[in-house]
């Protein structure tokens, strides 16, 4: 019964908008149909993705001792570690929403906030076959314009996130992280 | 492709690692899940709701609304659309290329891809669970202002 409560509460959202969803398909036919493909398109897009980063992560969370990625990527780590951090990021696939949960991971492993929010810069802008794509769609010149943009842009926005973030909200982050 | 990669790279570490210790790789795949239930119900929702508000807004209305002459409030409808939806960059590329061609302007265009790949409020949720409610508000403000800044640099200044 306890965990029944439990899950209805955690997808009480989802089965809002599911509702929603549902009253527009009544409605606007049409539209409701549209939704709910493009919907199942990106969930089964997802599912095809995610599931092997997580399993990915639990190795890692698994096999890596905290002090090797803290040597790595940690407070220590310098500029070699902002580096394996931004390739770490380029080198991923997926929606941004895909970044976050390896970063919980990262996080409770010890590496750097600056590093992190590095990644997530990362991933999200700089993926290498998304400026392959990018070449292909608007042109060598444009993409290239843009990544020299975007590298200053997600160092300048990783320090100034590191800066603004105080030292309780850090520490309340590293203690989030440890609960995954 | 990259999927391929992706789940190769997985069978091979997982036969590896069971074979060096079953115990360690049942404990892996068991926080796997754990994590991967942990954010579905937000993933789900999430889906939902990008999934309504594409079937609203299609291509050609994104088109007429970024065109030409749309000048600063384009701009600004560009960053509304990019920051609240997460579409991905395969999609987004040629739906920008396309609506270059239909004549929408070079500002407009970096405005609606970066805000697009660095702010999301629909997927907020999510990034809240990993850093917290005010570093994740401080992480999206910043990359809205950086992609500000980049769409008048590239759309005002270079591609005049």
């Amino acid at each position: 019964m306890q965990n029944w409560k439990k899950i209805i509460k955690r997808y009480r959202f989802f089965g809002v908008f599911l509702v929603i969803n549902l009253i527009v398909l009544f409605i606007y036919p049409e539209l409701g149909k549209e939704s709910f493909i493009i919907t199942a398109k990106n969930l089964k897009e997802m599912l095809m993705v995610i599931p092997p980063i997580f399993v990915l992560l639990g190795l890692l969370d698994v096999w890596v001792e905290k002090e090797t990625m803290m040597k790595f990527m940690g407070a220590d780590s310098g500029i070699k570690g902002a580096l394996l951090a931004f390739l770490l990021g380029s080198a991923a696939a997926g929606p941004l929403y895909a970044a976050f949960p390896v970063a919980g991971i990262l996080l409770k492993k010890g590496v750097r906030l600056f590093n992190v929010f590095l990644f997530i810069g990362a991933w999200a802008t700089t993926k290498l076959p998304l400026i392959l794509f990018e070449v292909s769609s608007l042109g060598f010149s444009y993409m290239f314009l843009r990544f020299i943009c975007n590298l200053i842009g997600i160092v300048l926005i990783a320090f100034l996130l590191e800066k603004a973030t105080r030292q309780e909200e850090r520490e309340k982050i590293y203690e989030m992280s440890q609960q995954l | 492709m990259f999927t391929y990669v992706l789940y190769g790279t997985m069978s091979v570490l997982l036969i590896a690692s069971w074979s060096k210790d079953k115990k360690k790789t049942k404990m892996a795949l068991k926080k796997a899940w754990k994590s991967f239930e942990n954010i579905l119900p937000q993933l789900f929702t999430v889906l939902l709701i990008i999934g309504m508000m594409l079937s609203v807004l299609d291509k050609e209305m994104i088109s007429s609304l970024l065109g030409s002459e749309s000048g600063v409030l384009g701009m600004a409808l560009a960053a509304i659309i990019g920051s609240i939806t997460l579409i991905p960059g395969f999609v987004a590329f040629p739906l920008a290329a396309s609506l270059l061609k239909a004549g929408a302007g070079y500002g407009q265009i970096t405005m609606f891809i970066t805000t697009l790949m660095m702010v999301g409020i629909v997927t907020m949720p999510v990034e809240i669970q990993y850093f917290g409610r005010s570093t994740t508000i401080k992480r999206n403000l910043f990359a809205f202002f950086y992609a500000v800044v980049i769409s008048v640099l590239l759309g005002g200044i270079i591609y005049k």
